[in-house]
């Protein structure tokens, strides 16, 4: 009986966690096209339906509907599972994820969190990390010299920045000792003062760029930049599969911004007069503004640029970061 | 308790894999593709008759960042449960890991001298 | 001058710069004169093919080499008569920027040259039959060229030279003709080794319209139009290139006020091409934004244009001896507010990226062009400037009373893609300087040369008087009749030096022209530079030397 309930209850968070993580997703580059287009003097869509809002209905009816081009010489089976990896591993990292504090209907308490896994970031930092699997598989069976290009900036950017991201995270978890998400939350209970990145301002900076780098935006934007390697691992990706690359793409920058925020920034606690489900929401909306922003003002990097900034400055600094936190702590 | 993170974590599996594809599924909806040799050439920037394919050898310099990452990523996975643990080891667990750690940098500092992480 | 070189020389003075030597002594005479007299600035190589000519040539074909000196002071015609048999001495050795100048005059007339390190076409397709710009080509004919160049005969040389005897160990890739960052249909074929380019070759020619041969049957105000489709993105430049060598022909010159006013739509045009150029450029780095602070002023340019011309791209405002009509009512205030919104767009593009790292460690050091270099290649304009060469024909040449304004030369110091930018962003200053004069100096009066051998009489004439009617319909009919000589004349066009070779039988068409266009010599020099570069670099020194397919195609 017990499990059937579970059974149900899960069903219907993992599919409204996952319906909502898809809808913001989509919502984001809505957002992004209005933003930029805002920071650089221009309208954006604004054809389709009142300030061009439709212009998302119109975009998803082209992608499900579009052609279905499988080019020539590529190894099929690979190349239709690469998109699947790319989106399957972007969602599964949202599981671990608590979105907001527990709350009660009808007298039923739910836990906003598909699966309370007690080393939460590591399942979440494990998922993303099988995420690089979509842009090699893609490139390297896609028969393309551009996709293969794009995939092998694909591995080397986000193998470099997996290192710095979980070096920049150990100190956090030496401070909060706890890999779990919620522990994490917890923590921070009490105001912006008791926020984690006071403590750990060299990691949030850290962790702040490898996400940058690890959802491939501006000035990490090299895995497809157009003018450079055209589109990247997705050349040859047209309609729904090169679809599901862009929601992983867009999922990700979203599970990062909630780390973010979980992690150094607070979490779903109360701020002064906020609710806690509100201030994170703030937070994401904040993050992903922040994406947006950096975009819209800076150029990007070389790939060698990428590396040498990875190995000679990020990853040297996250281990003195280990470092200074392990003599305090101790 | 893990029977329950189990479950849910099996259902989120099937249910991400399951969205995809559901996803992909729809593309039967759009027109069928018509095989039509010139579509389906992969593009080299609109020249059809290339020289050599994507699958020859491609240098590899990135090879050795891969293998780099190993090493550290191993690293970290050793540290993450230190670092839960680090107030209750205490000295020990400092001297311990910074040990580990140095090692490490010291292939590091290797690595650089050996210009293995200039790009060229 | 030539005299002082060799005794026994023979050669014949036709112009005061032009000179005729034999073909055996052409190389000779050319060394001598970059060694010894220090002309070292190749223009342009270009022949003339002399057989449908109404006066008697000694030989079928002309071979002409145009030199500028050190200072770029004094410009040298040397010209040889030959036959289609005679082979010439390739200079190849001398001048890098005669590799290709070569291989067109080769491409267009069928004039081999010995000790070329590759002769082979470089506009028209290779499949092609015939030499264009021969006068027994027929200029209606087409040909269907189907099979893409593998540009593997100049590729494996170039990677032998490299080491790399194996072709296995590299990848090749196709940067182009249908690529995000190639500007324009320029094919760069590049051999990779990782992500470094080793050996690169060029292909140009998709964009190749046969425009000198078109000149050759229409009138010299029917070619206006043509000229615009050269450097597109200054348009009005190329009219006035080309209006300005016709009358320096002629012998005219245009009334005070029409000269500024070519001054203004000039200068604007370079202000139009530079934002271009910054524009795309700044893009290829990721640089969104700045492509459209440096867009937007360039429609308020537009809007200005198509209100003065009726056009937006292709203008033609201009005409032998002066131009369509004058400006209109409130010019003044619509150029006043072009110029805010240029200044605007300028300012914050710049505070986008001028203390940006990232900006600069993109663009610093990036595709060197050494002084000697950059000369040696046959560059010009902006990025001839940037490698720190005080050539600019508005200041060595002044037409137009440019040496009456206040403007200074931006030269750049090292010579790559980050002086290449910010020469162009400094020239964007001082035209607009220019522009400010001019419109403050601009006299009254009349626009157009008052010859009307030359130019429409007053539509009143026109249609009240038989004289003023057949006036009209002789210079639509038979056209402007221009002396027979031959003139090299060029101005500074956004690209660099714009130059006409135009040779006249004294009739109402031309019996040759050729550009001299910038970006040619540009193009030439680019796979040398990005060897050694990555494939993100590449596309930036592709961006920073503006190349214009329409220009560099013909």
């Amino acid at each position: 009986m017990i499990e059937t309930a579970l059974i149900i209850e899960t069903v219907v968070k993992a599919v409204v966690v996952l319906s909502v993580v898809a809808a913001m997703g989509a919502f984001a580059t809505f957002i992004e096209r209005k933003v930029l287009a805002f920071m650089q003097r221009r309208l954006g869509p604004m054809h389709v339906g009142p300030y061009g809002l439709l212009q998302l209905a119109a975009d998803g009816i082209k992608l499900f509907t579009k052609e279905d081009i499988i080019p020539q010489n590529t190894i099929k089976p690979i190349f239709i599972i690469a998109p699947v990896v790319a989106a399957a591993s972007a969602f599964v990292a949202v599981a671990a994820v608590p979105y907001f504090p527990e709350f009660t209907v009808f007298g039923y308490t739910v836990h906003p969190i598909i699966s309370d896994i007690n080393v939460g970031l590591l399942f979440v930092m494990g998922a993303a990390s099988v995420g690089m699997y979509g842009p090699l598989l893609a490139g390297l069976s896609s028969a393309n010299k551009w996709s293969l290009i794009g995939g092998a900036r694909a591995v080397i950017q986000l193998l470099s920045f997996e290192v710095v991201s979980g070096l920049s995270i150990l100190g956090p978890v030496m401070m909060m000792g706890t890999l779990s998400l919620i522990d994490m939350n917890d923590y921070q209970i009490g105001g912006v003062s008791h926020w984690l990145i006071w403590k750990q301002p060299l990691a949030f900076v850290l962790f702040a760029i490898a996400g940058f780098a690890e959802t491939n935006r501006t000035p990490f934007d090299l895995i497809e930049f157009e003018a450079e390697v055209v589109s990247g691992y997705a050349t040859e990706y047209s309609g729904m599969r090169w679809g599901l690359f862009f929601i992983g793409e867009y999922a990700n920058m979203i599970t990062i911004s909630v780390l973010v925020s979980i992690i150094f920034l607070g979490g779903y606690n109360d701020l002064w007069f906020i609710p806690g489900a509100l201030a994170m929401l703030l937070k994401v909306s904040l993050w992903i503004f922040l994406f947006l922003w950096v975009r819209a003002a800076w150029p990007h990097i070389r790939p060698d640029q990428l590396m040498w900034f990875c190995w000679k400055v990020l990853m040297p600094l996250s281990l003195i970061n280990v470092l200074i936190t392990g003599i305090v702590l101790v | 308790m893990s029977s329950q993170v189990f479950l849910a974590s099996s259902i989120i599996v099937v249910l991400v894999i399951a969205i995809p594809i559901l996803f992909l599924a729809t593309g039967k909806l759009g027109p069928k593709n018509k095989k039509q040799k010139e579509k389906n050439i992969s593009y080299e920037s609109g020249v059809t008759k290339s020289i050599g394919n994507s699958n020859n050898p491609f240098s590899v310099k990135f090879y050795l960042v891969a293998l780099l990452f190993v090493l550290f990523d191993v690293e970290i996975i050793f540290m993450f449960p230190w670092a839960v643990d680090v107030r209750e080891l205490g000295w020990f667990g400092i001297v311990e890991m910074f040990t580990f750690m140095a090692l490490l940098l010291a292939g590091l500092i290797y690595v650089y001298k050996a210009k293995a992480l200039t790009w060229q | 001058m030539l005299k002082a070189f060799d005794k026994k020389l023979e050669f014949t003075k036709e112009k005061s710069n032009r000179y005729i030597v034999k073909l055996e002594d052409l190389k000779r005479v050319i060394g001598f004169l970059k060694k010894k007299m220090g002309y070292n600035f190749l223009v342009d190589i270009t022949a003339v093919d002399y057989s449908t000519y109404k006066t008697a040539y000694p030989k079928r074909f002309a071979i002409i080499y145009i030199l500028r000196d050190k200072n770029f002071d004094n410009l040298t015609v040397i010209k040889s008569y030959l036959n289609e048999d005679e082979i010439v001495d390739s200079i190849t050795d001398l001048y890098k920027s005669a590799n290709w100048s070569e291989r067109e005059v080769w491409d267009q007339y069928g004039l081999k040259f010995k000790n070329h390190p590759n002769l082979k076409r470089v506009l028209n397709h290779k499949e092609f039959i015939g030499h264009p710009l021969r006068k027994d080509y027929p200029i209606t004919k087409n040909q269907l060229c189907t099979k893409t160049d593998d540009l593997m005969d100049e590729m494996i040389p170039r990677l032998k030279a490299k080491g790399y005897e194996n072709q296995e160990e590299v990848m090749f890739l196709n940067l182009g003709p249908a690529h995000p960052a190639s500007h324009g249909t320029i094919r760069t074929f590049v051999a990779l080794e990782g992500e470094t380019i080793i050996s690169a070759v060029s292909e140009i020619g998709y964009l190749h319209r046969g425009f000198e041969k078109s000149c050759e049957n229409h009138t010299y105000n029917q070619i206006i139009p043509y000229t615009d489709r050269l450097n597109y993105c200054s348009a009005i430049l190329n009219n006035i290139a080309f209006a300005h060598t016709v009358e320096g022909m002629l012998g005219v010159e245009l009334p005070q006020r029409g000269q500024f006013i070519r001054v203004i739509i000039g200068e604007l045009s370079r202000i139009i091409d530079h934002l271009v150029c910054l524009a795309a450029n700044l893009v290829d780095m990721g640089a969104l934004t700045n492509y459209w602070y440096l867009y937007n002023p360039r429609e308020t340019a537009y809007h200005l244009l198509s209100k003065l011309t009726g056009a937006r791209l292709t203008n033609s405002y201009m005409r032998i001896g002066g131009m369509t009509h004058d400006l209109y009512d409130g010019f003044k205030d619509d150029l006043k507010q072009c110029l805010e919104d240029v200044q605007k767009g300028m300012d914050d593009s710049l505070s986008l990226i001028e203390h940006n790292r990232i900006f600069q460690d993109r663009a610093q050091n990036i595709g060197v062009v050494s002084k000697e270099e950059a000369i040696n290649r046959g560059w010009s304009g902006p990025n001839l400037r940037a490698s720190g060469v005080n050539y600019d024909v508005r200041k060595q040449h002044p037409y137009y009373f440019y040496d009456t304004f206040d403007f200074d030369v931006a030269l750049g110091s090292v010579g790559d893609v980050y002086d290449r930018m910010m020469v162009r962003f400094e020239e964007i200053r001082q035209s607009m300087r220019i522009i400010e004069e001019a419109m403050k100096r601009l006299p009254n009066g009349d626009i157009n040369v008052p010859d009307h051998s030359i130019t429409f009489p007053k539509k009143q004439k026109v249609y009240t008087t038989i004289e003023g009617a057949m006036n009209q319909f002789k210079l639509v009919m038979d056209g402007v009749k221009v002396p027979a000589s031959e003139h090299y004349s060029a101005i500074e066009a956004a690209n660099g030096e714009l130059g006409f070779y135009i040779v006249s039988d004294g009739s109402g068409t031309p019996y040759k022209v050729k550009v001299r266009p910038p970006c040619f010599f540009a193009m030439s020099s680019l796979p040398d530079m990005i060897e050694g570069e990555m494939v993100a670099d590449a596309v930036l020194d592709l961006g920073s030397l503006n190349i214009i397919a329409g220009e560099l195609d013909r």
